[in-house]
């Protein structure tokens, strides 16, 4: 072992990734932490080995990126700089006295403790979809559009023979593609944006030639593989009793509402849904880090106002895997000189903070271009369930609202336990704060992931002790 | 009296009594103060049970008091609690399940069956239970436990739900996100109502049912009352089929809890809710209102509660919260008139208690307000027993 100080990456994603082999070119010891078996995390999801798949890249773009990546990264991981853990699932990052704690669970049973000891963490903890309800949601046959891409990348599975993609945001275009390329009959893309509001937009998508190049490239496919792009219109509701049979779709009019009269309905065994990202900012929040509504403060060095943490990609704001590559590796080398007693100088990155700038304004552009539909909760019946966890309705939640004064998120998961279940409000907390006609704020998650009590008792009474670990201070307090 | 419906600073709004705080406090004492004939507004600067209500377990225990004015307390409120059971129950999760309090020890037995003999003198239903008679009420529990004492009066609510449900059966006005700046007062310092950052309330009564801020609305009407937080954090596991059939805690939390050490103190306390998850207490430590997460908390509940039942180990946490038990010096709440300011009253500074004392709180406050004589005697909850220099 050497003095030389470490730096633990948290998510292998675009952003991990650039931030670890930032670092490691830079002279510190890096420790890269991820949940998944390989390196990629959902963008640049790897088939599994197993699978020898012939020719990834198919379900793909940027391969090029990913494999010189991927190159550098077995690279330091060869020479010694940089450890990758793979199946570690990150419960929880602990700051005493400066320097940090990991605390992840091994293994797809994520049973036994690991912690890792770091002088500074980079939380490039990626985003996750966000869904919001409709009646019939719940059907086996309706999946999120990104776990339809994962089922696609990851195993090589089709989920279905024909499939509506539904919803909207800048994901639903490559999982059209992607099922259509992968022989899945696609009826439909369901889009609640209008094209129109793209057009308004063009100074910050003309700034960026190759992702307008990227959009043309899925519109010339979708055009090939004969799918009917609807834009303007939204999903009403899935049809099906033990399963998907089909879904009823509807124009939407120029306040969001369904255009009476436009129903119509299209047989199908898989719905693909999705209505964007979210941060995830669990680790941070415990952390203490300032949250600009729902994503972690950073600094122009992807600082977050805890010292020693950096936060870089989705978790500083959804932009997309580009955007999470330029803030990761900025992350990097902002962690690598500072962690070595110096004061970076931005001019060393200046290329990379000017291809920041550039595709958060696109990233921003398309925020605003993608949105659900005004008044989507106005076809949310009270039948539907909302928080599958807990099991609650949508009536139930605005009786809470009409009857009990609740009128924010928190106190709406106290009276209806809307968001107290496994997925700890992850899954509908979108949708509650829309029925409920409040503010979607962050909630405050202290485990990333669920812990056994065993694992939380084992390391009060004794640490941890591992080859590659340092344990905690336990003890009786 | 009739309030105005519409709210202006030139046209305050006006009532017989302004209750400060949307909390389980508050709103037992909304409750029982319109049920005996007043208009009652209830002003809170958050949301319904935003405070101490919305982060505590929701207990009714007679279990954990020694006897004394907090027990006598806790008695009338058991049983009022039972009576807005008939008429509330399934909509707060009203749970009469009872507390087992065990023994691990053969001394500590000894002195758990010695309080047992003093709570039962006192009107305390405490059944001592030997080893295997604890294993039928409670068969998941470690191996070799001497024994406890069981007590049937502990109950349970949800308290969020309790506090909105009577809430809106007090009727009263409901006026949350609402921050009370100040105490209003005629020249001769009896209080005329409050001011808020949305407009004035008059009437000629105030309870402070603020919780752990009760100190800081005191001050506004220039009466020391000093109620301090003491953190306490909760953990909860992933739902589960009926496992934890009581509240079970280990002996020592009594001491705990009339502690006054300012040190991190824990002690198991462990129950399964109608809900399926299991809750998991209880820590105490004074930090002010500090809520970053500890993780040397979390361990040492985790570590309590598997040594009372192992097969807990291989259960999720997953979640915790955190909240802050109001307490003044001597662990008693302030309950009644303020000699120091007319027509100010105080419930407040019940710590860990306050959502089991409630009801017998609100019952006395709405006594006091309607000048009648309270059923119990309020003189060891004087809210004016704290001197100054104390602070």
């Amino acid at each position: 072992m050497t003095d030389r100080p470490r730096l633990a990456v948290i998510g292998a994603g675009p952003a991990g990734l650039a931030a670890t082999v930032a670092a490691a070119a830079h002279g510190v010891r890096v420790t890269l932490i991820d949940a998944a078996a390989q390196a990629g995390a959902q963008f640049y999801r790897q088939p599994a080995a197993a699978l020898r798949a012939g020719r990834p890249q198919a379900l793909h773009h940027d391969w090029r990126t990913w494999q010189r990546l991927r190159e550098a990264l077995d690279a330091h991981v060869r020479a010694g700089a940089v450890e990758h853990l793979t199946d570690h699932h990150v419960w929880l990052v602990e700051r005493e006295s400066g320097r940090f704690t990991v605390h992840a669970l091994l293994g797809p049973e994520e049973e036994d403790a690991v912690a890792v000891s770091a002088d500074a963490v980079v939380l490039a903890t990626g985003g996750y979809e966000k869904v919001l309800p409709f009646p019939g949601w719940t059907l086996p046959g309706v999946v999120t559009a990104g776990g339809a891409q994962a089922m696609l990348k990851g195993a090589l599975v089709v989920p279905g023979r024909t499939a509506v993609v539904a919803g909207t945001g800048p994901l639903l275009l490559p999982v059209a593609v992607g099922l259509a390329a992968a022989g899945v009959k696609v009826a439909a893309l369901v889009e609640s944006a209008a094209p129109r509001a793209f057009l308004r937009r063009t100074r910050a998508l003309a700034a960026q030639p190759g992702k307008v190049a990227e959009g043309a490239g899925y519109a010339a496919r979708l055009l090939r593989h004969r799918v009917r792009t609807l834009a303007r219109h939204t999903v009403i509701e899935a049809h099906g009793i033990d399963r998907l049979e089909a879904v009823t779709v509807a124009a939407l009019d120029g306040e969001g509402g369904v255009r009476a009269g436009t129903e119509r309905r299209i047989p199908c065994d898989t719905l693909a849904v999705g209505h964007g990202m979210l941060p995830h900012t669990d680790l941070a929040e415990t952390l203490g880090c300032r949250l600009d509504g729902l994503r972690v403060h950073v600094d122009g060095e992807q600082r977050t106002d805890v010292p020693g943490v950096w936060a870089a990609g989705e978790a500083t704001g959804i932009g997309g895997s580009a955007l999470a590559l330029t803030e990761g590796h900025i992350a990097g080398r902002s962690a690598a000189v500072r962690l070595t007693g110096g004061t970076p100088d931005p001019q060393e990155w200046v290329a990379a903070a000017k291809s920041r700038t550039r595709l958060g304004e696109f990233a921003a552009a398309l925020d605003a271009v993608y949105a659900p539909p005004a008044n989507w909760s106005e076809q949310v019946t009270d039948d539907t369930v909302v928080c599958r966890c807990e099991e609650v309705t949508a009536g139930t939640v605005r009786e809470a609202v009409a009857q009990l004064g609740a009128g924010d998120l928190r106190t709406v998961k106290l009276l209806t336990r809307a968001g107290m279940g496994w997925c700890q409000g992850r899954i509908c907390a979108p949708g509650v704060v829309g029925l409920a006609g409040c503010e979607l704020t962050a909630s405050r998650r202290p485990f990333a992931r669920p812990v056994p009590l065993g694992v939380l008792a084992e390391e009060h009474s004794q640490s941890t002790t591992r080859a590659h670990t340092h344990p905690t201070d336990g003890g009786p307090s | 009296m009739v309030c105005d419906i519409v709210l202006t600073v030139t046209h305050p709004l006006t009532c017989d009594a302004v209750v400060i705080g949307a909390g389980m406090t508050g709103a037992a004492c909304a409750l029982f103060a319109a049920r005996a004939g007043l208009d009652v507004t209830v002003v809170d600067r958050g949301p319904v049970g935003g405070g101490t209500t919305g982060a505590g377990e929701g207990n009714i225990l007679v279990s954990d008091k020694e006897p004394g004015p907090e027990l006598d307390l806790a008695l009338l409120s058991t049983r009022l609690w039972g009576e807005l059971a008939e008429e509330f129950g399934q909509f707060i999760q009203y749970e009469a399940k009872g507390g087992v309090v065990v023994a691990t020890s053969p001394g500590g037995l000894t002195a758990l069956e010695r309080l047992a003999v003093e709570q039962r003198a006192a009107g305390v239903v405490a059944e001592p239970v030997d080893g295997d008679a604890l294993y039928g009420l409670e068969p998941h529990l470690a191996p070799g436990l001497p024994g406890a004492v069981h007590y049937p009066q502990d109950s349970q609510v949800m308290p969020a739900l309790a506090a909105a449900h009577l809430l809106r059966a007090a009727g009263a006005r409901l006026l949350t996100d609402r921050t009370v700046t100040d105490v209003l007062r005629t020249p001769d310092g009896s209080v005329l109502g409050v001011r808020t950052d949305r407009g004035d309330i008059h009437a000629p009564a105030l309870v402070n049912a603020a919780g752990t801020w009760g100190g800081e609305i005191a001050a506004l009407a220039e009466a020391h009352l000093p109620v301090l937080p003491r953190r306490g954090f909760v953990l909860v596991t992933e739902p589960l089929p009926r496992m934890v059939h009581h509240k079970v805690y280990a002996a020592d939390y009594v001491a705990d809890v009339a502690s006054d050490s300012a040190a991190l103190q824990t002690s198991p306390v462990v129950e399964g809710t109608a809900a399926g998850p299991v809750l998991i207490g209880a820590s105490r430590e004074r930090v002010g209102f500090d809520r970053s997460f500890s993780l040397p908390v979390l361990r040492a509940l985790a570590a309590g509660a598997t040594r009372l039942f192992p097969f807990l180990a291989g259960v999720r946490a997953l979640r915790s919260y955190v909240g802050f038990r109001p307490y003044l010096p001597d662990h008693l709440p302030a309950i009644g008139p303020d000699p120091r300011v007319p027509g100010l009253f105080h419930a407040c500074g019940h710590e860990g208690a306050g959502i089991g004392l409630s009801t017998g709180t609100g019952h006395l406050i709405a006594q006091a307000l309607t000048a009648k004589t309270p059923d119990l005697d309020l003189t060891p909850f004087r809210p004016d027993r704290f001197a100054e220099e104390a602070a």
